[in-house]
């Protein structure tokens, strides 16, 4: 729902550089930053539970107990609701549709985006501005009101349903920014030596075109997802989506529409709330990981004073080279002499 | 002007290509929800309104798709939305131009103000990289991948509670009458607070996140290294080199996320009982109010389009390459 994260517009891949690492330093590069690994194990740690999830749940979501509004306790971690059902548990099993929406979904407009996004790059002409439009059509549209009427027209939405419906919306962003850089990637040497050499249309786009693409078509992937979760939390929330299959926004749908917070019962839309928060932060991670292993320079140095030897402290500044004039040495004699002109 | 001209253009191909969607999405509906409800209110219907409804939902199965589409523009162009099931009868054109100010007030407001408080943010995070600003960032992405309504019942709860100052739903008093007098907007101000800061928390860390990149991006730039080189003062390279320049790309991807903005601003509406479009898109979805629901979409668009024509001279103004005639 953010403002899309992605500043990967234009990406110049470094040729040589790039090709002479070998692949599998690549990727651990990829892992040793900070962000990107804490959003991995994060992710990894959502996927493992949307698996295993019903089944370490300690209580049935749907079954119904005598312990009506309770506060956690040891017997339910995170309380229960109006009718006594574990919280705890509804979170458990609520994960997989949360996960299995979002990855459909980031993978249907994946997709789209690059069927779409790459050939308006690279057919170019006639099919660039009818595709272009097409996508620029689909961003202007606010995709949210859009999935809400599409979604409440279809009777009995279940999730898959929603998974689709939420693909087919919103893969506008990843084309448009696909195209750019395929259109600057399509007038390289090495494709016109490709073109040269006589390779056929399709060869050029997945071999020469495409790995080039890797890091925007996952960063476009990664926020769709969010997007994705994003939309379908909010789909259940404001009950358009089947109440009968648990994901979180079912959780604060029933939250809502029982008055949770007039009763106090913090504990039935926090914990919810909350794992969507880290499930979202953990894939903006993964995209800050993402670009930044695409453009260095967008990394947050720590380390910007730096301590010369005679003890002061300079700031290092992009662009910059930082000029250590030491104390008692004066500046340069031209610098003085036009200072003492204009004092005269 | 040619880039005004193409962009207006292009705005008009996609109000027709909204109202386009507009008229197939109630034609794939499986069954037929609209006839059961004409026929639940089919006593208190008159027959022009049951008319404009049967051109509207394509219930008139005897005419072509083609007169169907027609007719339907016909409607539209002439503001006749049909009527809305659950404020029965109440047109949905009367509905949406109630709730269309109170929206407005909030959500432009709002998302302008986010966008100019990130951006400046964003300016300084971006120049002084490296410096404690950067330590903000993550906690801004937390903050931004909350949605906004779960924020915006936390709000309620930590902040709203009997005897507070904050009131937790509706737009205005109940007691008062919408007027242009003191009380009234005292009284709006106060009940928009809650909602705007919602709305301002979470969606202003993309604005910082996206300048910061930016900035970082043009401070390198050779005519940063000249304008230091020439001695100017670091502020007016900040501001009128490099923050400038950089914002261009910002004020496009404004243009761009204004549809993801909205679309997640009208929950904070539901939230808060806002009385403004969103608030409506959630009754009509509850009722099944399916004039209603095709109304608010309408409108939502076209807003989202004007929008986007004000960031586009807003562009127009910054960037004097564009003004270049040829």
């Amino acid at each position: 729902m953010s403002a899309p994260a992605s500043t990967i517009t234009a990406v110049t891949p470094e040729g040589p550089e790039v090709e002479a690492t070998p692949a599998k330093r690549r990727r651990l590069r990829f892992v040793a930053n900070p962000k990107a690994a804490t959003g991995l194990i994060v992710l990894g740690f959502f996927c493992l539970i949307a698996i295993i999830g019903p089944w370490i749940a300690p209580y049935d979501p749907s079954a119904r107990s005598s312990d009506l509004i309770q506060a956690p306790s040891g017997r339910h971690w995170f309380g229960t609701t109006h009718l006594g059902q574990d919280i705890f548990s509804q979170v458990l099993v609520g994960t997989r549709g949360v996960m299995f929406v979002g990855l459909l979904a980031g993978i249907v407009a994946t997709a789209l985006s690059v069927l779409i996004g790459v050939s308006a790059g690279f057919l170019g002409g006639a099919a660039d501005e009818s595709l272009s439009a097409l996508s620029n059509v689909f961003l202007v549209i606010p995709a949210l009101p859009l999935i809400i009427i599409v979604a409440s027209t279809i009777p009995s939405a279940g999730d898959l349903m929603v998974a689709l419906v939420i693909g087919f919306t919103s893969w506008a962003w990843g084309a448009r920014v696909l195209r750019a850089q395929t259109l600057s990637l399509r007038r390289r040497d090495y494709v016109e030596a490709a073109r040269a050499t006589g390779e056929s249309t399709w060869r050029i786009i997945t071999f020469e075109i495409m790995p080039n693409l890797t890091a925007i078509i996952a960063s476009g992937f990664v926020g769709t997802v969010i997007f994705a979760v994003m939309s379908e939390i909010t789909l259940a929330f404001i009950g358009i989506s089947t109440i009968s299959e648990w994901n979180w926004g079912t959780i604060l749908f029933w939250a809502q529409s029982q008055q949770a917070l007039a009763q106090g019962a913090w504990w039935w839309f926090v914990p919810a709330g909350l794992a969507i928060a880290i499930l979202g932060t953990a894939l903006s991670l993964i995209n800050f990981g993402i670009d930044e292993f695409v453009s260095p320079r967008l990394r947050s140095s720590g380390h910007t004073r730096v301590k010369t030897v005679d003890g002061r402290s300079v700031r290092m500044r992009v662009g910059f080279t930082p000029v250590l004039g030491a104390a008692d040495v004066p500046a340069t004699p031209v610098v003085r002499r036009r200072r003492k002109e204009e004092a005269a | 002007m040619k880039f005004l001209l193409q962009r207006i253009a292009f705005y008009l191909f996609t109000a027709w290509a909204a109202l386009t969607i507009n008229f197939f999405i109630p034609r794939l509906i499986p069954g037929d929800p609209v006839t059961s409800l004409i026929n639940k209110f089919q006593g208190q219907l008159s027959t022009d309104a049951i008319n404009s409804l049967y051109v509207l939902f394509g219930l008139d199965k005897n005419a072509s798709l083609w007169s169907q589409y027609v007719d339907y523009w016909g409607q539209v162009f002439r503001g006749d939305l049909g009527l809305s099931f659950t404020f029965f009868p109440t047109p949905v054109s009367e509905i949406l131009s109630q709730s269309l100010p109170w929206t407005i007030a909030l959500v432009g407001i709002t998302t302008f103000a986010s966008f100019m408080i990130g951006t400046s943010l964003g300016v300084l995070a971006g120049w002084r990289r490296g410096s404690w600003l950067d330590g903000l960032l993550p906690v801004t992405t937390f903050l931004s991948s909350i949605p906004y309504f779960w924020l915006g019942l936390l709000a309620i709860t930590l902040l709203a509670g009997p005897g507070s100052f904050f009131p937790s739903s509706g737009g205005y008093e109940p007691g008062l009458v919408p007027s242009w007098n003191g009380a009234f907007f005292g009284s709006a101000i106060q009940h928009s607070l809650l909602p705007a800061i919602t709305i301002l928390i979470s969606s202003v860390s993309g604005w910082i996140l996206s300048m910061r990149n930016m900035m970082v991006t043009v401070a390198s730039e050779d005519y940063i290294t000249v304008a230091h080189a020439k001695g100017l003062p670091v502020r007016r390279v900040m501001v009128s080199y490099a923050a400038r320049n950089a914002l261009l790309p910002n004020v496009s991807g404004f243009a761009l996320s204004l549809g993801f903005i909205v679309g997640g601003t009208l929950l904070v509406e539901i939230v808060f009982s806002y009385p403004g479009i969103g608030y409506n898109l959630f009754q009509a979805v509850g009722a099944k109010d399916y004039p209603l629901m095709q109304g608010v979409f309408l409108v939502i668009t076209l807003s989202v389009l004007v929008a986007n024509l004000l960031a586009d001279i807003a562009y127009l103004l910054l960037d004097p390459r564009t003004r270049k005639e040829g």
